[in-house]
């Protein structure tokens, strides 16, 4: 089943027009996301340089994980508070990207990661917390969150280019 | 003085002229600008958050300073590298563009203050004021972010 008439449905509700039609309240929104991001992919940033072993190597890793990570993850409620409100406000032209679609996925893949990390080797954090290099396993999270998060990011620039758009009428 | 004849040369030059003519090099170039600066909200805020009594309350000021310092460098090396060609292939439109203005007065502010007075606070184990050290760090810099958001509207 496709979600495609319950997204056109969604794309001609009242709020949705009037979100891409607003003057001031569509910016505000897209300004709101760009430094929550700021705020939750720099922290990340930071732990994954961490888990690297490439930054910050005299301060342990949990933490990063533990006192820093939390302020992080306000960045990302409001990032997806925003994200949600601008995919309310074009859900036809979002759906239609492929930036968009590939984004969703590193979204959930970032996630998976972050998931696997948190119940595997951060399990036994003590035994690695104030190792400069962490493990191999810890690296490889590391690695993968970064790699994913920065293509997320450029997916997300990339949405607002209509390169891949049919033009209307064909 | 009128800056405009100087904004269109600055339009006319080579770099401005090639990613103006680009279809995908201003987007590309664009997605290195929200990168570097993703990094120097880490890097600036894990600082200030420490100065505010959040976060890595346990690392000494001074030392936490000094292993963000050259992440924030190379954020801010990034974000101006990034920033200048951008502006080149558009500077007439940044001319009549007031969010440019501001965002380029506050980059300078923030700027000179980072490198300056914060780079001074930090230093010190324990210092004095502080918190509002931090609070007119992320007050100057989430103004740059947000005035230069609003260059693509107005």
């Amino acid at each position: 089943m496709s979600p495609l008439p319950l997204i056109q449905q969604l794309d001609q509700t009242a709020g949705s027009i009037a979100l891409r039609e607003s003057i001031l309240v569509y910016p505000l929104i897209e300004t709101t996301h760009v430094l929550a991001l700021c705020l939750f992919l720099g922290i990340i940033a930071l732990l994954d340089l961490r888990l690297l072993g490439l930054g910050f190597q005299s301060v342990p890793v949990s933490q990063i994980a533990g006192r820093l990570l939390p302020i992080g993850l306000t960045g990302f409620a409001l990032m997806t508070l925003s994200g949600l409100l601008l995919f309310y406000s074009g859900p036809l032209r979002a759906y239609g990207n492929i930036f968009f679609r590939v984004k969703m996925v590193l979204i959930l893949l970032a996630g998976l990661n972050a998931v696997a990390f948190h119940y595997g080797i951060y399990k036994r954090i003590a035994a690695w917390d104030t190792q400069p290099v962490p493990p191999p396993r810890a690296r490889l999270a590391g690695l993968a969150s970064l790699i994913l998060w920065c293509a997320i990011v450029i997916c997300g620039r990339m949405q607002a280019y209509n390169w891949f758009e049919k033009p209307p009428g064909t | 003085m009128d800056l405009l004849p100087l904004f269109q040369s600055f339009e006319a030059t080579a770099v401005g002229t090639i990613v103006r003519e680009s279809l995908w090099l201003f987007p590309v170039i664009e997605c290195g600008h929200l990168l570097a600066l993703a990094l120097l909200g880490g890097s600036m805020l894990v600082v200030d958050l420490r100065l505010l009594g959040l976060g890595l309350t346990a690392q000494p000021i001074p030392q936490l300073a000094a292993r963000a310092h050259p992440w924030m460098l190379a954020a801010w090396a990034g974000i101006i590298a990034t920033g200048i060609p951008m502006f080149l292939s558009e500077a007439v439109k940044c001319y009549y563009s007031p969010p440019f203005w501001y965002k380029i007065g506050l980059l300078v502010l923030a700027s000179v203050y980072t490198f300056t007075v914060r780079r001074r606070v930090t230093a010190q184990p324990q210092p004095r004021l502080g918190a509002l050290t931090a609070l007119a760090s992320l007050t100057l810099w989430g103004g740059v972010g947000f005035a230069g958001r609003w260059i693509a509207f107005y």
